[in-house]
């Protein structure tokens, strides 16, 4: 492997492992910081102390998680220079202004008010604080959105145009930021922060009832992250349906991965449960899944919410014709094509530069409609196979399968958990085997938000900017020993502050196990 | 025209948040004396005192990359990819901090108080000298060179190459290590007198407090003359950005001189940032018992950098000089953003007067009971 690819492919790893550890503090932030704010309202209402014992137990945790947010957070916005420089150029005159306005807009109302939550208490007026805790959900899940556009605008970029002159692509309409793709993105992972607090309360709270302890809070805890878990679960699922006919229309080949799909069909079966064929390519003749369990019509539902609908596969894409929903073919650039001009596409930029360079306006205008023509494919430039084109297909099939899998299962488990805080309270306090259920599951709700980042990202490859710009273009010029260098730091740092955190968190549970909170949190 | 109005809006933005920034590190100034701080009960004063604004300045730090990312990305993609050991180490100082103070005092921490609070130490020290490293190479340039037409070479296809050693030549040059020296004992300085307002103790701790200011500012100013001086006998780049975005760029002596002179106003900011300055430190030190110093230094800071930023920035100055390849020096000029973005962006930063109102509402609010003794042995919420 040469020294360029090395340094792609640990770049890589360095930004998914920041971003898979962000994101195991960033969703419970989201939704943490929901249900604070949830029970400081009702708090301040009724003015219980029962309530503001939950708050303040809640808040202590939502503290501790909200740190080592921060603490990774930062590294990913940094890393579009460090690692990713030529990113950072070529289409920063887009991607920059959701950063900026995200910290500019959001960060400061996080930062100011986080404060007043935490150490208020006591300085400030009750109104205040509780005007402080929304404020701290509301920058939280402003600055969601405005990373969450810029991360959907890397899948679909629209809304810019490119410069020859300064080989980069220039905005020419920001609202177009705010795509179907954004929308169903920022919301799906809005309501998906609030879905994994729930369960991380609930998961909590039956400690307290195995405990035997506190348990009019615990019940509390339970109803309220309940409802507001099962509610974000419930539009998690209607932003999923919503994010799949985008990528259908927008990222057909992430769509084909999947589902692990090679050769398409009208009427579509989708996979409930299966293992991929990992010798199968896209142009041999082995079977697609080494076992599958298939749902009739089941993609082309949620493709095109369509039962006869038609859904490409892989090699449908690579070679270049689909059908749409009428039977027509439609789309037919291969990509061998695609590649081609994408070469074409490089060659036009580079006799304009030269043109530039003689100041021939004539060879300059000719050399730009040249490439116009064929920007759309500007980066397949950079392939010489269509294979590389390809994501990786069993990690996309199954990490899919494992976050619909368990936010299934999950959905259940809220029904579960409301069911018996409001009917079968003595089944939560004394079924010793539903307590540890509610406990053990906890951290698969990490693993179901994960895989769907995994599905994400991972889905969309080999694009950092879907069709112009692939990741091995987007690089920095770093050696390769330095990346892999500080690969292993950030994975030492981090994972020592995760356990720590993890620790801290459980001592605080445990502690408040052991006695009354509302004295504890006493006024 | 229009494009040369927003590219001089947004770096007069930078600059202000660059100010703001500085400003701010008085947080890790105080962090950098916790190791010789005394008694737990000193310590702990400290780190709360510290600990309650410790988001403000890491969040004006992402802001402030962000803000540089959005306006001017060809600084972004040059510095954070080339002179990449310099940042990563920034970064790492940043990581340990971001939890040190929530997870210092808590059951269960695993690695003990001592550990966390080595990390706002390092975090105090490093984070200061470095971030002054980083903008002393506004002025003294680094070994780089940007060639947009890499794009097109698969093989090699990064527009910005920087030298060999990816920043520790930048960390390792005196120059810089100067400017970074200096701003860390002007947070250690304005540490000494935040904490002089915001903390209700004995007469003890005050003096104490007053000493270090004294000696910190002492240090700090003896350095920032040093750089200033520097920097005023430096030959910069007179850099002019052609229609094609290239630059012409020739050697100019004093350059930096002649742009607080020229440009009086930039001159004028900083003669009064750094009155200010001296002023607040001075009264603080020798008044019996004045505790406003913090406002007059901060402001005074908060003035000498954002003259420091114009200085770099304006008057056809290259503000990321290339000591590899001059054309490929940065300005203002060749490393903004669109004129489309500059203006979109220029509407949200109606922003930023609301966004400071709340923050100075909340420090008000926050600050108007001062940290005490009592107060640590009785609350819950603390660090």
């Amino acid at each position: 492997m040469d020294d360029l690819m090395t340094v792609v492919d640990w770049s890589r790893w360095q930004f998914a492992l920041t971003a898979i550890y962000h994101w195991l503090f960033v969703p419970l932030t989201l939704g943490l910081s929901l249900i604070v704010a949830v029970m400081e309202s009702i708090y301040f209402k009724t003015k219980s102390e029962k309530w503001l014992a939950a708050t303040k137990f809640w808040m202590t945790l939502f503290g501790i998680n909200f740190a080592i947010g921060i603490a990774t957070g930062i590294i990913l916005e940094f890393e579009f220079g460090t690692n990713w420089s030529n990113y950072s150029w070529f289409v920063g005159d887009i991607f920059g202004a959701p950063l900026a306005i995200e910290g500019l807009v959001a960060f400061f109302i996080e930062a100011t008010f986080v404060a007043v939550m935490f150490f208020g208490w006591g300085k400030v007026s009750e109104r205040f604080h509780l005007v402080s805790t929304w404020m701290t959900w509301f920058g939280a899940s402003v600055s969601a959105l405005w990373i969450l556009v810029a991360n959907a605008w890397m899948q679909y970029p629209v809304g810019m145009e490119f410069d020859p002159d300064q080989m980069r692509n220039v905005m020419n309409n920001f609202w177009e930021l705010f795509s179907g793709v954004a929308v169903n993105k920022y919301l799906h992972t809005l309501f998906s922060g609030w879905a994994l607090a729930g369960v991380f309360v609930i998961g909590v709270s039956a400690w307290f009832m195995y405990k035997r302890r506190n348990i009019p809070f615990a019940e509390r805890s339970i109803k309220a992250g309940g409802w507001i878990g099962l509610i974000g679960l419930l539009l998690t699922m209607w932003t999923g349906d919503g994010s799949a006919v985008e990528v259908t229309k927008r990222q057909p080949m992430k769509l084909a991965a999947m589902e692990g799909l090679y050769h398409g069909h009208e009427s579509a079966g989708i996979v409930a449960a299966g293992i991929v064929n990992p010798n199968k390519t896209w142009n041999n003749a082995e079977d697609e899944y080494l076992f599958d369990i298939t749902v009739p019509y089941g993609l082309s539902i949620l493709a095109k919410h369509d039962l006869h609908a038609y859904v490409p596969g892989i090699a449908d894409i690579i070679q270049g014709y689909t059908l749409d929903e009428n039977g027509d073919t439609i789309n037919t650039v291969s990509y061998a094509e695609r590649i081609r001009q994408g070469k074409l596409a490089h060659e036009a930029l580079r006799a304009y530069d030269l043109a530039k360079t003689n100041r021939d306006e004539s060879a300059m205008m000719a050399a730009k409609e040249e490439l116009q023509k064929y920007y759309q494919y500007f980066g397949y430039g950079y392939f010489d196979t269509v294979e590389e084109a390809i994501p990786p297909v069993g990690l996309t099939f199954t990490s899919f399968r494992i976050m619909v899998f368990l936010g299934t299962y999950f959905l259940l488990y809220y029904v579960v958990a409301l069911f018996c805080v409001y009917s079968r309270r003595d089944w939560l306090q004394k079924k010793t085997w539903l307590q540890w259920i509610a406990m053990i599951s906890v951290p698969f709700m990490w693993v179901c938000s994960e895989a769907g980042w995994a599905v994400a990202e991972v889905g969309r490859q080999p694009w950092t900017v879907q069709d112009l710009l692939p990741t091995k273009a987007a690089i920095s010029e770093i050696q390769p020993g330095s990346v892999i260098l500080t690969f292993w730091l950030f994975a030492l740092i981090f994972t020592v502050l995760l356990v720590a955190e993890v620790s801290i968190m459980a001592r605080q549970i445990h502690k408040r196990s052991l006695t009354d909170l509302e004295i504890d949190y006493a006024h | 025209m229009a494009l040369e109005y927003f590219q001089n809006y947004w770096w007069c933005l930078i600059s202000v948040l660059g100010g703001i920034l500085v400003f701010l590190l008085f947080v890790q100034g105080g962090q950098s004396m916790l190791l010789g701080a005394g008694s737990k009960i000193r310590k702990e004063l400290i780190v709360n005192s510290m600990g309650r604004k410790w988001e403000l300045t890491f969040t004006t730090l992402v802001v402030f990359g962000g803000a540089f990312f959005a306006s001017f990305p060809l600084f972004y993609s040059t510095s954070f990819g080339g002179a990449y050991w310099l940042w990563i180490l920034i970064l790492f100082s940043f990581i340990v901090q971001a939890v040190s103070y929530e997870y210092r005092g808590k059951a269960g921490n695993i690695y003990g108080t001592k550990t966390y609070d080595t990390f706002l130490f390092i975090n105090g020290c490093v984070g200061c000298i470095l971030l002054g490293v980083a903008v002393s190479m506004f002025f003294f340039g680094a070994h780089f060179e940007v060639v947009r037409g890499n794009l097109l070479d698969s093989h090699s296809p990064v527009i910005s190459k920087w030298n060999d050693s990816h920043g520790f030549e930048a960390i390792f040059n005196w120059k810089n290590l100067v400017l970074g020296v200096a701003v860390l004992f002007l947070a250690r300085m304005q540490a000494s007198l935040y904490m002089m307002n915001n903390i209700d103790s004995d007469e003890e701790f005050f003096n104490s407090l007053k000493n270090k200011a004294l000696i910190n500012g002492g240090i700090f100013v003896i350095f920032f003359l040093w750089f200033l001086t520097m920097l005023c006998t430096t030959t910069g780049y007179d850099a002019t950005t052609n229609a094609d975005l290239t630059v012409t760029a020739t050697e100019e002596p004093y350059k930096y001189f002649h742009n607080f002179t020229h440009l009086w106003w930039t001159g004028m900011t900083l003669v009064i940032g750094v009155v200010l300055v001296l002023f607040g430190l001075i009264k603080s030190v020798f008044s019996q018992h004045f505790t406003k110093g913090i406002w007059f230094t901060g402001v005074g800071t908060f003035l000498a950098v954002v003259a420091l930023f114009w200085a770099a920035g304006y008057g056809n100055t290259a503000f990321y000089p290339s000591l590899t390849s001059p054309a490929s020096s940065l300005t203002i000029r060749n490393a903004s953003s669109s004129e489309f973005t500059l203006k979109a962006m220029s509407y949200v930063s109606i922003v930023i007067p609301f966004v400071l109102g709340y923050i100075a509402y909340v420090w008000w609010s926050m600050d108007r009971k001062k940290i005490t003794p009592e107060e640590m042995e009785t609350t819950a919420h603390k660090y």
